[in-house]
């Protein structure tokens, strides 16, 4: 069945279909349809949940902790000063190996206010023990949805994920989706089953311990490699979801012509399907621009991403966010990553975005183009900044 | 009502121990006590605090039933999604309780707990009230009493120590039209184990607040908990109390209240305490007793 809905519709099927338990919540712009479409699911009966209504959002976390620790499935939905709210929250839920699936709305963070879309909000929590994904669409937030309570619950990663989509640009913009069948995500999706890891009145449990200097450090690792491992998961996850659904998402990067690029920009949530138009058009002109579709910052993909970068001339990557006194949080992470290469790709970071200022097709071209002045030798700034008015 | 709960009819069974709790510590024996109460089916939440940082230190756990350490602020908040979980999940007849101190209660707990109660979840919600943050090294929180020294509040020239008077919780819980609330006392166990029996029973949030002494952040010696506990109420400074079905009831009405000057000085923390502040510690005592008496016994 298609459906002409919005990206917080979308999240909203995604979660109907999955069958959490529990749903704990406080509205937050742009973050306020979704919870609006679960309050009418739960009170129509098309999805039985509990919906709890939290007083804050520090509140809807420790509420889907509270949940998750009795082995029930927990969702929870925020966005930006609420996603702060509640930071401490998100790595002590990841820490007790709690399996939360949650919707961060990417919106950007006071001072100024502001209510419209950059990923400021999530970058500051990229240190948090969560698994995130950012979502191009309002069809691979659905699908994300169910496919990251396959991830999250699964025996080995045992981790909460956070599921990134574009403030306004995709929470408030319509698409036709396809709403998968229920029997189908149930078949894909089995009742959660955590055995050891929650409290039961067969085997009762102390959790959220406290690990003093001598232990804390084992603790730690062995949630990094739960982690780093949950690579392989994900992946396993997208291909049998899309041998059962049809929709593959290329795992943890997308690779969009990049094979014989000569340039190429890496892109993060929405803004990739504005640069996919870019991209075809130029291509049109014989000129070898490509797309790294960077859909997981954690676990961070360097392998892949430096599979598909290793022979380009520049890359450019659009940064959402700014690590104040530094440069864009993704650019330091890729450059991380392609200085394990022998010969590394120039790269140029474009910021821009932030406070959900327009990123245009102009400034993408602008970006593509840039990136060839780079490449033949005449000398770019660092750093870039897309569609700015004041000095730079 | 079950038979009455006493040193002989409850059970030897221990459900909390082998923590490592101070000598003496009032607030480890009010929740030993509730705990064979409530009994093995009990999911107890518990946030930041002494009580959760001395019986979870791995791999030494303090609790045999199921228990989780909270987020500061969000005992409330956990608990109620504990016994959510538990429900949807079909578990039934079980206990999810809250055990927080008066900080994680009166300050920061406070919205969360709030929000419980507003959403009436089925929780019990007990405040260890020993009067400061213990676990970090006695500093003031909302239910520090007048004239109490505590190291952010030190007794000088020109302070007396603590300025401000204890947050009143009970009342502000009772306003909620909480189902059932009672204060407590770990010097009068019978009345705290009875109250610990009916939140059992009640169905929606039922809230304790039980005042207990802490030897090492009053400065007293470690076997005078129970006595100080008693006197506090015998003097009047703490009341037992509960709030049921929208009313107020009193439980304990001295003719005469036993020495607040004894009370004190038995205390390192009130030592410096002068007669003119002892006054201000006396009126307010009376004034608060005058509105009791009237309006709570019946």
């Amino acid at each position: 069945m298609n459906k002409f809905i919005c990206g917080d519709d979308a999240i909203a099927e995604g979660v109907r279909l999955s069958r959490p338990h529990v749903i704990s919540a406080y509205p937050i712009t742009p973050q306020t349809i979704t919870v609006e479409r679960l309050s009418e699911m739960v009170e129509d009966g098309s999805l039985k949940s509990e919906y709890i209504h939290v007083e804050s959002e520090h509140s809807a976390l420790a509420c889907a902790m509270g949940v998750s620790s009795v082995g029930a499935r927990a969702f929870t939905a925020t966005s930006s000063q609420g996603l702060l709210y509640m930071a401490e929250n998100l790595p002590y839920a990841s820490g007790a190996r709690l399996p939360i699936v949650m919707m961060n709305a990417n919106r950007s963070i006071a001072t100024p206010w502001n209510i419209y879309g950059d990923q400021m909000d999530s970058m500051f929590l990229l240190n948090s023990g969560w698994i995130q994904v950012y979502v191009e669409d309002a069809q691979e937030a659905l699908d994300m949805v169910i496919q990251a309570y396959r991830i999250a619950e699964d025996k080995k990663v045992m981790t909460p994920v956070m599921i990134n989509i574009d403030g306004f640009v995709l929470t408030h913009t319509y698409e036709l989706v396809e709403i998968p069948n229920q029997k189908m995500v149930d078949e894909f999706l089995p009742p959660i089953d955590m055995i050891d890891q929650k409290m039961s009145i067969e085997s009762p449990k102390s959790l959220c311990i406290s690990a003093g200097n001598d232990f804390n450090f084992e603790f730690n690792l062995k949630q990094n490699k739960d982690i780093l491992d949950s690579e392989k998961i994900i992946e396993s996850v997208d291909v049998e979801f899309g041998k059962k659904f049809g929709r593959y998402y290329n795992g943890m990067v997308e690779n969009y012509k990049c094979d014989d690029a000569e340039v190429v920009l890496v892109t993060t949530g929405t803004i990739t399907g504005t640069t996919r138009i870019v991209c075809d058009k130029m291509r049109n002109e014989g000129k070898k621009v490509g797309i790294l579709k960077l859909r997981y910052l954690r676990p961070f993909p360097t392998e892949k991403i430096n599979k598909i970068l290793k022979d380009v001339k520049v890359v450019g990557i659009i940064d959402k966010n700014i690590s104040f006194g530094y440069e864009g949080t993704i650019f330091t992470n890729i450059n991380s990553s392609l200085m394990q290469l022998d010969k590394s790709p120039k790269t140029i970071n474009f910021i821009g975005g932030i406070g959900g200022k327009d990123i245009t097709k102009g400034n993408i071209e602008e970006a593509y183009e840039l990136l060839f002045k780079e490449m033949n030798g005449e000398k770019q700034d660092r750093i870039q900044y897309m569609n700015v008015r004041c000095a730079k | 009502m079950t038979k009455k709960l006493n040193a002989r009819t409850i059970t030897n069974t221990e459900l909390f121990y082998g923590h490592k709790a101070c000598g003496g510590c009032g607030e480890s024996l009010a929740i030993r006590l509730a705990m064979k109460i409530l009994g093995e089916r009990t999911f107890a939440a518990l946030p930041a605090g002494c009580m959760s940082a001395v019986s979870f230190i791995y791999p030494n756990m303090a609790f045999t039933t199921n228990a989780i350490i909270t987020p500061f602020a969000a005992t409330g908040a956990v608990a109620a999604g504990v016994s959510a979980g538990l429900r949807a999940l079909g578990i039934e007849d079980t206990n999810t309780v809250g055990f927080a101190g008066d900080g994680g209660t009166a300050d920061i707990g406070l919205q969360a707990l709030s929000g419980v109660i507003d959403r009436d979840d089925d929780i019990i919600y007990f405040c260890n009230d020993n009067e400061a943050y213990m676990n970090t090294g006695i500093q003031k929180s909302g239910l520090t009493p007048y004239g109490a020294k505590t190291t952010t509040t030190p007794a000088g020239k020109n302070l007396p120590g603590s300025i401000t008077s204890k947050k009143n919780m009970f009342e502000i819980v009772a306003a909620h039209d909480i189902t059932y609330a009672a204060t407590a006392s770990v010097g009068y166990l019978e009345d705290f184990m009875r109250k610990v029996q009916k939140a059992k029973e009640t169905k929606g949030t039922s809230y304790i607040h039980v005042f207990a002494p802490c030897p090492t952040g009053w400065g007293y010696e470690a076997n005078l908990t129970i006595d100080l506990a008693k006197q506090a109420v015998d003097s009047g400074l703490w009341y037992l109390a509960e709030y049921e079905d929208g009313e107020f009831t009193l439980n304990r009405n001295p003719k005469e209240f036993a020495s607040v000057e004894k009370y004190l000085k038995a205390q390192s923390r009130f030592k410096h305490l002068t007669e003119e502040n002892i006054k201000v510690i006396k009126d307010q005592r009376d004034k608060k007793w005058q509105k009791m008496r009237k309006n709570w016994v019946r």
